[in-house]
C-alpha cells in the first residue's frame, strides 16, 4: 500500500443558487485520502456529503479550492477513466441486461478497449458473485443485486479510485450486511481506492480505514477518525469493544455536527 | 441463490409443483375469461340492438338490423374495400409522416431550448385550430387528391406524439445523466443511448393514440368533393338513406383503424421488453 494520496481536496467550497437563495454546500473542505484507503463519509443529511463524492468525480465543479486526482485534476482523472461512481440508485439502463448494463463504460466516451490486466464484464461479474445473471433484465433483480450490476460496472475499466453514493441505502439490513462484506473483499481484491458516503454509523465503521464526520451548514470537516480493527475484518467484528468504542465516539462526534 | 436452496430439498420440490400447477391453472382460466367476457358483451349489445329495432319497428333508413348491416358488409365487400384502400394509405402515410416530423421536432426541440420555446407556441396554436375547419384549407392548398388527405392525417398525428416524445426524450434520471458524465459520453451518445430508449414507452404511447386520429382525419379529409374513400362513401351513404351501407362503411373504417393499433401495439411489445414505470 503506497502512500502518495490518491485523492486531495484543497480549500474546497461549493455554493448552490436555489430559488435565488444561495445555499453553501461545502466550505473551506480540505482531505487527503491516501492510496489503496477506504474512507467513509459520515454526517448529518444536507452536509454536502454526496456534493463532496461529486466535486471529487468532477460532476460539481467547486467555486473555490482545488481537487487533486491521482496528481491530476478531477477533469483528467474523469477522461482517463480513473474514477468509478456508484449512486444511490443503481442507475441501470432498463433496456438493457445485466450484461450489457456492465458493458456501457465500453460503448461511450471514446473508451472501446479495456486497458491491459484490466477484468472483463464475466470476471466482473464473478467478482460481484452475478454469474449466470448476464442475461436478466434489471427489473427481474432484487435491489441488491441491481447495486452488485452498478459496482460491476462501475470497476470496469480497472478504475484506481471507486466513489460511493450511499449505494447500500435502499437495501435491507441482511442485504446490506453480506454487501458490505462483500464490497471489502472487492476492495482487498482489487486494491482499488474507495471513497464510500453513508449516514449508517456502523456501515462507515465497519467498512472504513478512516471515517471523515462533515458538519452541516454549511458542509466543513469536522473530524478525521481513523478506525483500528484486526483484519481482514468481519460483521463478528461489529460486537467487539472496540467497535462499540469507536462507533461510540462516532456518534457523540456526529452529534455536535 | 434461495431458489436453488429449495429446490435441493425434494419435499419442498412437490410442494412447489403442485402450487405451481394450481397457479397455471388458475391463469389459464382468467385468461379465458379475459377473451369470453368482452365477447359475451359483444353479443349482448347486438341483441339489444336487434331487440330494439324489432320492437319499435325502426324504419331501414334511420337504422338498420344488424343482420341488415352484416349482409350489406357481405355484398358490397368490393365496393367497401375499394374505397377503404385509399383512406388507409392515406391514414398510414399520414401517420409516417406526422409521427417521422414530431419525432424530429422534438430530437430538436430537446437540443435547443430557444427553438423549443420560439415554436412550441406555434405548435400549440395550429393544433387548437379544429380539424374540420383546417381541412378545407389543406384542400384548397394541395389539391383533390391523396395529398390533402395526407396532410390532415399527418398534421393530426403530429402534435400528440410531438408532446409525449419532448417528454419522453426528458424523462431521463438525473442519476443517469451523471454516469454519462462520469463516462465522458458524448451528446450524440447520451442521446441515442439513454435518451431515444428511455422515450419509447412514451413514443409508442402516442404510436397507438395517433393510429386513430391518422383514420379519423383521413376520413374527415374525404368528406369535402372527394368522390372516393371511407369518408366519401360515408357521405353518399348519408344522402342516399341507405343507412345499411352507411353502418358497414363505419364498421369497415374502425375495423381498420383497431387493425391498425393492433399492429403497432405487436411492434410495441417486441421492442419494449423491459417494465416500464419502475424505476432503473
Amino acid at each position: 500500500m503506497s502512500l502518495a494520496p490518491a485523492l486531495q481536496c484543497e480549500g474546497v467550497s461549493v455554493r448552490f443558487v436555489n430559488n435565488r437563495q444561495s445555499v453553501t454546500a461545502l466550505d473551506g473542505v480540505s482531505l487527503t485520502v491516501a492510496a489503496g484507503s477506504l474512507l467513509t463519509v459520515l454526517g448529518p443529511s444536507g452536509c454536502g456529503k454526496s456534493t463532496l463524492l461529486r466535486v471529487m468525480a468532477d460532476i460539481v465543479r467547486p467555486q473555490a479550492g482545488e481537487v487533486r486526482v491521482l496528481g491530476t485534476t478531477a477533469e483528467a482523472a474523469r477522461h482517463s477513466r480513473q474514477i468509478g461512481f456508484v449512486f444511490q440508485d443503481a442507475t441501470l439502463l432498463p433496456w438493457r441486461n445485466v450484461i450489457d448494463n456492465v458493458r456501457l463504460p465500453l460503448e461511450v466516451g471514446g473508451h472501446p478497449a479495456l486497458p491491459p490486466g484490466a477484468s472483463g464484464p464475466e470476471e466482473l461479474l464473478r467478482l460481484v458473485g452475478l454469474t449466470g445473471w448476464e442475461q436478466a433484465l434489471p427489473h427481474q433483480l432484487s435491489g441488491g443485486m441491481r447495486q452488485r450490476v452498478a459496482i460491476a460496472r462501475a470497476l470496469l475499466g480497472g478504475p484506481r479510485i471507486l466513489l460511493m453514493d450511499e449505494p447500500f441505502g435502499a437495501v435491507d439490513e441482511i442485504t446490506r450486511d453480506r454487501l458490505n462484506e462483500e464490497l471489502l473483499r472487492i476492495w482487498r481484491e482489487t486494491g482499488t481506492t474507495i471513497v464510500f458516503v453513508t449516514h449508517s454509523i456502523y456501515e462507515a465503521a465497519f467498512l472504513g480505514t478512516e471515517v471523515l464526520v462533515l458538519a452541516a451548514n454549511p458542509g466543513r470537516v469536522r473530524e478525521i477518525m481513523p478506525i483500528l480493527l484486526d483484519e481482514p475484518r468481519r460483521l463478528r467484528a461489529r460486537e467487539t469493544p472496540e467497535f462499540m468504542r469507536q462507533a461510540a465516539h462516532l456518534r457523540a462526534v456526529l452529534e455536535t455536527c | 441463490m434461495q431458489s436453488g436452496q429449495l429446490a435441493a430439498d425434494p419435499a419442498a420440490a412437490t410442494v412447489t409443483d403442485a402450487a405451481e400447477l394450481a397457479f397455471a391453472t388458475a391463469q389459464r382460466s382468467e385468461q379465458l375469461r379475459r377473451i369470453l367476457l368482452p365477447l359475451a358483451g359483444g353479443a349482448a349489445l347486438l341483441l339489444v340492438w336487434w331487440a330494439l329495432v324489432e320492437i319499435f319497428q325502426v324504419k331501414p333508413f334511420i337504422a338498420p338490423a344488424p343482420q341488415v348491416v352484416a349482409r350489406t358488409v357481405y355484398d358490397k365487400f368490393g365496393l367497401l374495400m375499394s374505397n377503404l384502400a385509399p383512406t388507409a394509405i392515406e391514414a398510414i402515410g399520414g401517420f409516417v409522416l406526422g409521427n417521422f416530423a414530431a419525432i424530429v421536432t422534438a430530437a430538436v426541440f430537446v437540443h435547443s431550448r430557444n427553438v423549443e420555446q420560439a415554436f412550441f407556441p406555434v405548435a400549440v396554436l395550429i393544433n387548437s385550430i379544429p380539424v374540420v375547419a383546417k381541412a378545407p384549407i389543406l384542400v384548397l392548398l394541395l389539391g383533390n387528391g391523396l395529398a390533402p388527405k395526407i396532410a390532415i392525417a399527418a398534421i393530426i398525428c403530429y402534435f400528440p406524439t410531438l408532446v409525449n416524445m419532448v417528454r419522453g426524450l426528458q424523462a431521463v434520471s438525473p442519476q443517469a445523466m451523471e454516469l454519462m458524465h462520469v463516462l465522458s459520453a458524448s451528446r450524440a451518445e447520451v442521446f441515442f443511448k439513454l435518451r431515444v430508449p428511455s422515450s419509447l414507452p412514451f413514443l409508442f404511447s402516442a404510436l397507438k393514440i395517433a393510429t386513430s386520429t391518422a383514420t379519423v382525419g383521413a376520413i374527415v379529409g374525404e368528406w369535402i368533393g372527394s368522390q372516393i374513400g371511407i369518408g366519401a362513401l360515408i357521405i353518399q351513404a348519408t344522402y342516399n338513406f341507405d343507412s345499411a351501407l352507411l353502418y358497414a362503411t363505419v364498421l369497415c373504417g374502425s375495423a381498420f383503424s383497431v387493425m391498425f393499433f393492433l399492429a403497432i401495439r405487436a411492434i410495441e411489445l417486441s421492442v419494449v421488453r423491459w417494465e416500464t414505470g419502475v424505476a432503473p
